[in-house]
């Protein structure tokens, strides 16, 4: 392999140019020092000079925030101008002579950070900042060291605050820049830091007693900003300054922001967001930033197991006998109940590479389709939703594609709390003035957070999403809002023509839907009147869309709003679901659905099943495999009896966990590959350790068809990355695999899948992320889909029928639970829960309206048990305004919870997606949860470890 | 004819006892059965003849002054032809040669009647520049205000036509007009002053240059140290607002301008510009840095308007007038007049209001009449406490924006602070810098950490603890300060500093 991905980088801080970039226009050319420079207009002379070579020092400003002009440390000269401009506020103007160094300036600026030693402790030495602070690098460029003033006495800022469990504040370090401040209000849009006192006495303060106890996210915004040690990574001063650097992407949700593993030797110590990664632009959030301890937990299982029968402890053994033992079963159960007989699922947290491996193991390798993903339980509705209205099973923009937009949709998602730094972006957009519509039958933050009022909420019962989006469609239909001009150039005329009959029908009127959807008819109607008056309106959603019987409708109906008012193919607008795994975009994109070849190319067709026929040298099956449901149905009925699951806890995220159980229990050979021993090993046969994000190379896809380079940063406490270990069962099997490098995996794929063509590491390094379809049309890749036309040609309008789900609530089941996530933990909470993150979030809670909580004698805090028509649990009641009466709501990220004990088995018509997201239920005050839990128990003992995936 | 009697409600004439007086009034009239009607009208200005009484009858106005309550009735007692025979008769107020000397335009009309009685106003001219104002173009308005040499009252003494202008040729849809009455100088009260005496005045001013710049909404920003004039304003906002003076229908042109009130909350910085407008904004008042300015980027981000009290209303003298009549006055580039306020150790403190080109000592002299105290005057303090120390050597000094900033003094707001000998200069270069710390809003560095420095400095000084070279440091640090601040509040404090060391070395020895 001639790429070698390990060169060692050494640690240098990221480039900052001061203030933040200005978009192209107009270019102004000045001289710096004597060097002409020409910069778009309204770029700051600081920018400009650190352009130009000739960089000014600073303190208070920091490129991703707007300038602020309080340091003073900025000074320079204009010709023509009096006195000394501060470079960060200053704009550049055509022809303007900047001198950045002179003596009067050195004088003023060592007068100016003389002020700022004299408050400082000078204990440079000792400071876990030291090589890293920016008022030392400030002193050091002046050939300053201390400070002439004798203060009269220190001034007493208090002690540090480490109540955070990530990162300490020391009031002690603080230079009061307001960096922090600005970057919690700027950045983040929390609002939680603020400046306390005035004058001398300002300083940095939260409201609460300190940072845990405050509204602080944990975002480490405020630390990433920090020019001095007053706010830094607990883990720096435990372990000291990082000395090297490896860029990489997030493991968690679907944003995929760029991170920058900061490392001595093999030790992590900071993860920081990484200023150049295009979803995330320098921001993170509590989880990718801070939670990866997980990855050297303790609880890691880094030796493959075996074991005969599920009932027999596990036996430690060597690499080669696991994969010899696993080869043999399957081959044996193929042997005797066919080619069938056995499947996989691929994961959603591993690479591109890893999961077309797994597929390309299922069709070559088992010589069958069975092959599906977690991405079943999640957006399986939007790939289908969307390849049929639009053509193409994703989103169709860019993250900063809101920057555009004038009116958004947020619906069905939380993205302050699931997909928290697109949840920024979406604030700031919003604090700019663009108006917000939510739909949710939740009070979700977004619908009233600082300085982020929705203009609308829609607050629907739990089940009617088809009916309201109608709703709205009818409105704009008979209102005549809609856009006839991109109607007639862009859509199917026939569809658009019946659709339009469909949809005026008056049973789709707000007045005829408001007592069903439990969402006024005014409200309706200002909804859609804003939606479609909107010059740039953008609709972002996620599984509360997805995760119902009918999720598919419904993100046809998103579409039809979309196509209806000509919001696509733009800058600003758009249908963008919010994909909840790193990976699961990816994870679609690679082939591992039962029905479809990597690139959505259905088996079927002819040409493209060929295509990789000839490249693997196999026939494959065109008919379709089993989806996971079918793997669980067929293994009850015995006619599935071989399952490799890779990064997957079924038992705990898949819905109606009695069913999964049985089914797993009737597996004769389960392999099971995680980092954790999860819920699912409890029933497998073979256990393969599974290498976390930290550990390998390879690509991941986030929600906006974005592709990121994962960069190995430790080698794999098992030895194998799982690439290996695929690769290893593989050849095990007889299938021939011989990739070194997950790059040869990303050349196939880029050979075999055409809006993959362009892809490769080369150009990954050299742009740090492409969004596909990247190939000869876009060699650059595609930030905004559908631009001159739709993927599928013409846009189709899809009849939206609105069928309720069979989940009614009755007099025995009368409320409906819904499900969602909360910011600090992720998903089944396999990593989460195994770092300080529980600091925010240590059990799961029932949100119940204090109406449904009187009726029924329960007090905040006290244990309900939660029962279904198909199963009961318990949790700790948490009397709550953000949901409506008849609504209670729930998090699933703590094992204990067992919340799909009680989601049933009902499903999206099309794509089986289960429907979480409503079950109706009974809730009671219990006693105790264990006396009431063991009632409940099932036949198969728990495990007391668990699991690394869940549902999205 | 009935007899009136006037008792400034004024918050200095309330402080040294006008309740007193007019409640000694009422009882008095009241026993004496005789018929009389109390006018609380707003001060004249001349805090040395506070509380003053003036009775008026048969046409004429006299007054008596300083008085106590327990005076009240053996002047009340008094027959109209014996009552020039009490000592503190004074006659006809204006004819007294501390008012006859001044040239009164915005102060014309403080302390004539009831301030908020809109009918006393258009008795004297009020409203006359509103109703030409509507009759002009917009560039006529800016083009006079332009003409007449106007410059910010407020400290900065910015030409307001040029700031009129910017407003009106920056396209927005919404604009605005600010008027800073956070006045927080030390020894400064013009602006109370006129608000308590001449609301209308202000409002009126605010109005027309609403029509100029193109603003249909005015926010006064008033320090909250001033309650009465809070009260008044309140008033006076809707007392002008149902006769039509304000609102929707400005006196029957259909054109817009409303006020808003708004109160600070106690922070001197909040006087800056760019601080008030954040504090308007409902943030922390702090500094911004400019650019933008205000006039293209101010009050939530649209065009602004920010200016003084006083400029305000001196743009109604210049539309009623003429912008020529305006300019008549004045030396210099300082057109018009200057409202001098005489405070400190001064034996005639008070509101004085004169041509720009009066010399210095003629204000401490003639107008001021020497210290309280009796003894020597020994230094004056110009412009506010971030104002220069000016030595009796420079006492000849016209008072116009650029002589005396040629001597390196500062007009700044028009107040005056006198000292007599026994001050030390050094506790007053202690004081800018302790001002500085106490007031500072604590954005840029120079002024956050500097005036506490210096404070410390000076206080090593004042004890005699300092080697020389702390002298020199106090130096750099003002050089610092003065080059590097962000704004007017870090960059001015070493003026007074500077000035005593230059002109009082001796108090530093």
């Amino acid at each position: 392999m001639s790429r070698d991905d390990n060169v060692l980088h050494y640690y240098e801080p990221q480039p900052d140019l001061g203030t933040p970039g200005v978009a192209a226009g107009e270019e102004v050319t000045l001289n710096i020092d004597g060097s002409a420079v020409s910069v778009p207009a309204g770029t700051s002379v600081m920018r400009a000079a650190a352009l130009a070579g000739s960089p000014v020092p600073k303190l208070c400003a920091t490129d991703s925030l707007a300038a602020f002009g309080s340091c003073r440390v900025c000074l320079v000269e204009i010709s023509g101008r009096r006195g000394f401009p501060a470079s960060c506020t200053t704009p550049v103007e055509e022809g303007m002579q900047v001198r950045t160094q002179s003596p009067e300036l050195v004088r003023l600026r060592r007068g100016v950070t003389e002020l700022y030693l004299s408050e400082h402790p000078l204990d440079c030495e000792s400071c876990p900042s030291n090589g890293d602070c920016e008022l030392q690098d400030c002193a050091r460029e002046l050939d300053i060291e201390s400070s002439r003033y004798t203060a009269a006495a220190p001034a007493d800022c208090g002690a540090a605050d480490t109540s955070n469990p990530y990162f300490t504040f020391d009031p002690q370090q603080c230079i009061v820049c307001s960096r922090c401040v600005r970057a919690c209000a700027d950045t983040q849009g929390t609002f939680a830091l603020t400046i306390l006192g005035r004058g001398f006495d300002s300083r940095v303060g939260v409201a609460g007693d300190d940072f845990l106890g405050s509204e602080c996210v944990s975002c480490g915004a405020c630390v990433s900003v920090c020019p001095t040690a007053a706010l830094v990574e607990s883990s720096v001063i435990e372990l000291g300054a990082p000395r090297r650097s490896v860029e990489t992407t997030c493991a968690y949700c679907g944003v995929g922001c760029g991170l920058r593993a900061e490392l001595r030797d093999e030790q992590v110590v900071r993860m920081v967001p990484w200023k150049d990664g295009r979803a995330n632009e320098g921001h993170a959030c509590v989880k990718g930033r801070f939670a990866y301890g997980y990855a050297t937990h303790e609880d890691r299982i880094t030796t493959p197991m075996i074991r005969d029968s599920i009932d027999e402890p596990w036996r430690e053994v060597g690499w080669d006998e696991a994969l010899a033992f696993t080869a043999a079963r399957f081959s044996e159960i193929q042997a005797r109940h066919g080619r069938n007989s056995i499947g996989a699922i691929t994961s959603s947290r591993c690479t591109n590479e890893e999961v077309y491996l797994v597929q390309k193991l299922v069709r070559a390798g088992f010589g069958n389709n069975n092959v599906d993903t977690c991405a079943r339980v999640c957006h399986s509705p939007t790939g289908y939703g969307l390849k049929t209205t639009l053509g193409e099973s994703a989103g169709t923009q860019a993250f900063a594609s809101v920057a555009q937009a004038d009116v958004i949709v947020v619906m069905g998602a939380n993205p302050t709390e699931a997909h928290p730094v697109f949840g920024s972006r979406l604030k700031r957009r919003l604090r700019e003035g663009a108006q917000l519509i939510v739909i949710d039958p939740r009070r979700i933050e977004l619908v009233d957070a600082p300085h982020v009022q929705a203009a609308f909420h829609l607050a629907l019962r739990p089940g009617t999403n088809v009916a309201v989006l109608n709703a709205l469609a009818h409105v704009i239909v008979e209102e005549n809002l809609h856009d006839q001009a991109f109607i007639d150039a862009r859509c199917d005329s026939a569809a658009f023509a019946q659709w339009r009959e469909f949809i005026r029908d008056p049973m789709h009127s707000p007045e005829a839907l408001e007592e069903l959807s439990g969402v006024s008819a005014q409200t309706l109607r200002g909804a859609a009147r804003l939606y479609a008056s909107a010059g740039n309106a953008a609709i972002y959603y996620g599984l509360g869309v997805t995760e119902h019987s009918q999720g598919s409708t419904a993100v046809m109906g998103i579409a039809n709003l979309a196509m209806l008012t000509g919001n696509l193919g733009r800058e600003g607008v758009g249908v963008n679901p919010l994909r909840g795994q790193n990976n699961v975009q990816g994870s679609c994109d690679m082939g591992s659905f039962p029905h479809e070849l990597p690139g959505y190319r259905h088996l079927s067709d002819t040409a493209a099943r060929s295509q990789f026929e000839a490249a693997w040298g196999v026939s494959i099956d065109p008919e379709p495999g089993l989806r996971i449901p079918n793997m669980f149905d067929a293994a009850v009925d015995g006619q599935f009896l071989g399952l490799y699951c890779q990064g997957e806890d079924v038992a705990q995220s898949d819905p109606n966990t009695e069913h999964v159980e049985a089914a797993l229990a009737s597996l004769e050979c389960l392999v099971v590959q995680d980092i954790f021993l999860n819920e699912t090993a409890r029933f497998a046969h073979v256990f393969l350790p599974g290498a976390s994000f930290l550990e390998k190379d390879g690509t991941f896809t986030n929600a906006e068809r974005r592709i990121s380079r994962v960069r190995q940063v430790m080698p794999p406490l098992s030895g194998k990355a799982d690439w290996e270990v695929t690769r290893d069962l593989a050849n095990a099997l007889g299938c021939t695999m011989d990739y070194t490098h997950p790059e040869q995996i990303m050349a196939e794929i880029a050979a075999l899948t055409p809006t993959f063509a362009g892809v490769n590491y080369e150009l990954l390094d050299e742009y740090g992320s492409l969004q596909w379809p990247c190939n000869e049309g876009a060699p650059q890749g595609t930030p905004t889909m559908h631009v001159e036309q739709f993927v599928r040609g013409q846009g189709l309008f899809a009849i939206t029928d609105f069928i309720p789900t069979e989940e009614r609530v009755n007099r025995r089941f009368p409320l409906i639970l819904t499900t969602g996530r909360i910011l600090s933990q992720y998903n089944v909470g396999a990593q989460t829960r195994r770092t300080a993150n529980t600091a925010w979030h240590a059990q799961d809670l029932l949100e119940i309206h204090a109406e449904d909580a009187q009726q029924r004698g329960i007090a905040d805090g006290d244990w309900v048990g939660i029962e279904s028509r198909v199963g009961a649990t318990v949790l700790r009641a948490q009397l709550s305004e953000r949901v409506r009466p008849g609504v209670v709501y729930t998090t699933f990220h703590h094992p204990v919870s067992r919340a799909n004990v009680v989601t049933t088995e009902n499903s999206d018509w099309a794509t089986n997606c289960p429907e979480y997201k409503v079950t109706a239920v009974q809730v009671s005050r219990v006693n105790a949860p264990a006396s009431w839990r063991s009632r409940q128990r099932q036949s198969v003992p728990r495990a007391q470890t668990e699991e690394v995936s869940g549902d999205d | 004819m009935s007899v009136r009697y006037f008792v400034p409600a004024d918050t200095t004439a309330i402080a040294v006892g006008a309740d007193d007086v007019a409640q000694a009034l009422a009882a008095a009239l009241e026993t004496r059965g005789e018929y009389g009607r109390i006018v609380r009208n707003g001060s004249r200005g001349a805090f040395w003849l506070e509380p003053l009484l003036e009775i008026e009858q048969h046409g004429r106005r006299v007054g008596f002054g300083p008085l106590s309550a327990a005076e009240v009735d053996a002047i009340v007692a008094l027959p109209p032809e014996a009552r020039e025979q009490h000592p503190l008769f004074l006659g006809d107020v204006e004819a007294l040669p501390w008012f006859a000397a001044q040239r009164r335009l915005t102060f014309a009309r403080a302390g004539l009647g009831d301030p908020l009685s809109l009918d006393d106003y258009l008795l004297r001219r009020g409203f006359d520049a509103l109703e030409r104002a509507l009759e002009m173009a917009p560039e006529e308005i800016v083009q006079a205000i332009d003409d007449s040499g106007l410059r910010g009252r407020g400290g900065a003494a910015f030409p307001a036509g040029i700031k009129w202008r910017t407003v009106m040729d920056t396209p927005a849809g919404q604009k605005y007009i600010v008027c800073n009455a956070d006045e927080g100088d030390s020894g400064t009260f013009a602006d109370r002053l006129l608000l308590e005496a001449d609301p209308y005045q202000l409002l009126e001013g605010m109005a027309i240059a609403g029509l100029a710049v193109g603003a249909d909404t005015g926010y006064i920003y008033l320090r909250s140290e001033y309650p009465r004039a809070r009260e008044v304003l309140r008033v006076a906002l809707a007392k002008a607002e149902a006769a039509g003076y304000l609102g929707s229908n400005l006196a029957g042109s259909q054109r817009s301008f409303r006020i808003h009130l708004r109160i600070g909350a106690g922070a001197y910085i909040c006087g800056e510009e760019t601080a008030l407008l954040e504090s308007l904004e409902g943030r922390r008042g702090m500094v911004r840095a400019k650019p933008p300015l205000p006039a293209h980027q101010g009050l939530f981000g649209r065009p602004t308007l920010v200016h003084n009290v006083l400029t305000l209303a001196a743009a109604t003298t210049v539309i009623a007038d003429g912008a020529q009549a305006y300019a008549a006055l004045g030396e210099g580039r300082s057109r018009g007049t200057l409202s001098v306020q005489l405070a400190g150790n001064v034996r005639r403190g008070g509101l004085v209001e004169v041509p720009f080109g009066v010399t210095l000592r003629q204000l401490l002299e003639d107008f001021g009449g020497g210290t309280r105290s009796g003894r020597p005057l020994r230094a004056v303090q110009a412009g506010g406490p971030l104002g220069a120390y000016l030595p009796e050597s420079l006492w000849d000094t016209p008072l116009d924006y650029e002589a005396l900033a040629a001597v390196g003094g500062m007009l700044g707001h028009g107040g005056l602070v006198l000292f007599d000998d026994s001050v030390d200069m050094a506790r007053q270069a202690r004081f800018a810098m302790a001002f500085c710390t106490e007031e500072s809003c604590g954005k840029c560095t120079p002024c956050r950490i500097g005036a506490v420095r210096g404070t410390e400095l000076l206080d090593r000084v004042i004890a005699r603890e300092a080697p020389h070279s702390e002298l020199a440091l106090l130096e750099e640090l003002c050089d610092t300060m003065e080059q590097a601040s962000l704004c007017a509040m870090g960059g001015m404090t070493p003026a007074p500093v500077r000035s005593a060391l230059a002109h009082f070395p001796e108090d530093f020895a």
